[in-house]
């Protein structure tokens, strides 16, 4: 009985949250004037639209690391492949309208092309480029992940190979000679689908945009995760070899959520990028990554409202922290890891149990080990190594 | 009627590690049906056995086949376990976040593609013979505790009960009674003689007295390859076994 109820205030959350996020604040945005005390200004829409797209991403990373046991600190490589294949489109769309007023970009000017590299020429079309937002991710991901999974890397191998590649890509795409404007990356975008980018509205309904691709991916991961699928997903981040020693071929599964996970990534990416106005190689570095696992471990990983709580609380914790105390900030997450991976293994979102649990028996020190290990007695095995 | 065939037949198989000769020409036939006891000290190369029985490792040289003729030394674990070979490992290897009910359910039979597990639904049938599996290996009572939360000997039962779930035709079990207590280990040889029979299973253990309660063929290993065969008395009454197995277990006995 008792989950049933938890389960329906669960829900009541998640509607709520849509309401606040979907209905109320771009609708305070939109129609009460700047003087009203309630008013949402147009940055504060702008800015809480990059916390959506990074809510999405926190999803994306906990997917593979909360649910399945796969710690990927290259998710941002994802994140900056989608937005680079939306940048190049909102690139051919400043038209004469660059510095150089000239139909090539500007950094293209700059840097001497003579004409549009040819595979910069379908980008015009914002479908394809659409298009591309999706496949390009998906494929990259397919190619890696098929060939670490079929050689069995797993656990810290997988996380190092994984930050290596996005530290590769990143690399790669600082070149100038790479044709996605080096060190600058893509910047100074004007119009999206003939919609002026600096307008209001069309921030509105950018920030709109990636609000439901939150509550989709939501929808979505919590849909998957209740399938047997989700359950074999768990087991496998518990026991592969058991599972693997059960007829199911896990290689597959894991590829199936890398991929997976690469494209939601990439869709936050390409949602963040018109929202922000630029994407360079940094946003490939291999920290920014981290960061993300950082959100969804503060929050809670193995759940689906803890990544979205730790992207947007974190997030707007830095937005404070970075005008406040500047030369703080990196000290202040990482202490925040610490003390969350210390004290919090559940997260913010295992923080009422936690107190539940406090309150239950005050005399034990709040740990999970110490709930979780046998009684002494009983002959302790190391748990994590069949064999 | 057909004589018995061999479920198992492992011929002039090797293994070498850096080296080290793991498994040295050996050579093993098992029934259909039969319950039969592999011992032997540290080193002998039991689950070196288990491990080229299920493809974790691949023999340097041999024939190992499962029934009549299917080449088990080209397939994957994955395979070779769709096949209806089922290993328990030595340590209880469950999944400590499912149900007990979950851990059985992704346990049954069925279409294990990725698609066919987003797509599938529970039938009852399914329902029914996960209790009849929680029956057997006596767990009905825990069908919906967090594995993680179970005793040592009950995780091994219910690792034992995810073999039975998917049916096999052969199990293989290793070291089921270490870390028991006394009284889980005859729960555990029980459950074992009640499931002779019904399948073939190949037990590797340490604990003679277990040995003792379940054992009808013994096969005693040494360095890698078969020493010999009998019943329990045969073997503890061969003068080499004595002087490699059972002299050195009396010694160094705890």
């Amino acid at each position: 009985m008792m989950g049933r109820r938890l389960k329906d205030s669960h829900w009541w959350w998640v509607g709520l949250g849509s309401l606040v996020v979907l209905v109320v604040l771009p609708g305070l945005n939109a129609f009460t004037s700047v003087t009203h005390p309630l008013h949402v200004s147009d940055f504060s829409i702008n800015l809480y639209g990059k916390y959506l797209s990074y809510a999405v991403l926190a999803l994306s990373v906990d997917l593979l690391w909360g649910y399945t046991g796969l710690l990927s600190l290259g998710q941002c490589l994802f994140f900056s492949l989608g937005g680079y294949a939306l940048g190049m489109y909102l690139m051919l769309m400043i038209g004469k309208l660059g510095q150089y007023h000239r139909e090539l970009p500007d950094f293209m000017v700059f840097l001497g092309y003579p004409k549009l590299p040819a595979h910069w020429l379908p980008f015009r079309d914002f479908w394809f480029a659409a298009a591309a937002v999706v496949w390009v991710p998906a494929l990259v991901a397919l190619i890696f992940g098929f060939l670490a999974f079929r050689s069995r890397i797993r656990g810290v191998y997988f996380s190092i190979l994984t930050q290596a590649l996005t530290y590769a890509a990143s690399l790669m795409f600082f070149r100038n000679d790479f044709t996605f404007g080096g060190n600058n990356g893509l910047t100074d975008f004007k119009f999206i689908l003939g919609h002026d980018l600096r307008s209001p509205a069309t921030q509105r309904a950018l920030y709109l945009c990636t609000g439901v691709l939150l509550l989709l991916t939501y929808l979505l991961c919590s849909a998957l995760t209740r399938t047997t699928f989700g359950k074999v997903q768990r087991a496998i981040r518990d026991r592969e070899n058991r599972v693997l020693f059960s007829g199911y071929a896990t290689a597959d599964f894991k590829l199936f959520v890398f991929v997976l996970s690469a494209v939601i990534a990439a869709l936050a990416g390409a949602l963040y990028v018109p929202q922000v106005g630029i994407i360079n190689p940094s946003e490939m570095a291999a920290d920014k990554s981290l960061e993300a696992v950082v959100w969804v471990a503060v929050g809670g990983r193995g759940t689906l409202l803890g990544p979205i709580l730790g992207a947007v609380g974190v997030n707007a914790l830095k937005s404070w922290a970075t005008r406040a105390l500047p030369d703080l900030w990196l000290l202040l997450l990482g202490t925040l890891f610490i003390v969350v991976t210390l004290f919090l293994p559940k997260g913010i979102v295992g923080l009422p149990e936690q107190l539940r649990q406090l309150r239950r028996r005050p005399s034990r020190v709040v740990r999970p080990t110490a709930q979780e290990a046998p009684p002494a007695a009983m002959p302790v095995k190391p748990q994590a190594k069949p064999e | 009627m057909l004589p018995p065939e061999f479920i198992l037949t492992l011929e002039d198989v090797d293994k070498s590690f850096d080296g080290f000769k793991a498994i040295n020409g050996l050579t093993f036939y098992m029934d259909t049906g039969e319950l039969r006891t592999i011992i032997g000290p540290n080193g002998a190369g039991k689950s070196t056995m288990l491990d080229l029985i299920t493809g974790r490792t691949r023999p340097d040289r041999g024939k190992i086949e499962f029934g009549r003729n299917t080449d088990l030394t080209r397939l994957n674990e994955y395979r070779i376990n769709r096949l209806g070979i089922g290993r328990k490992f030595q340590t209880p290897t469950v999944y400590i976040e499912h149900t007990v009910f979950e851990n059985l359910l992704l346990s049954l039979p069925g279409r294990r593609s990725v698609w066919a597990t987003i797509f599938s639904r529970t039938r009852p049938a399914q329902l029914d013979r996960i209790d009849e599996v929680l029956q057997t290996v006596g767990l009905s009572e825990a069908r919906e505790q967090r594995a993680g939360a179970l005793a040592h000997g009950q995780k091994q039962w219910l690792e034992i009960g995810m073999l039975l779930a998917q049916d096999p035709k052969l199990l293989l079990v290793d070291e089921p009674a270490a870390g028991m207590t006394d009284e889980e280990t005859v729960k555990t040889g029980e459950l074992l003689l009640r499931l002779a029979g019904r399948h073939s299973i190949l037990v590797i253990e340490h604990d003679m007295t277990f040995v003792r309660q379940i054992a009808r063929k013994v096969t005693v290993l040494h360095q890698g390859a078969v020493l010999c065969e009998g019943t329990v008395d045969e073997v503890q009454n061969n003068e080499k076994v004595i002087e490699v197995y059972l002299g050195r277990k009396k010694k160094d006995k705890h």
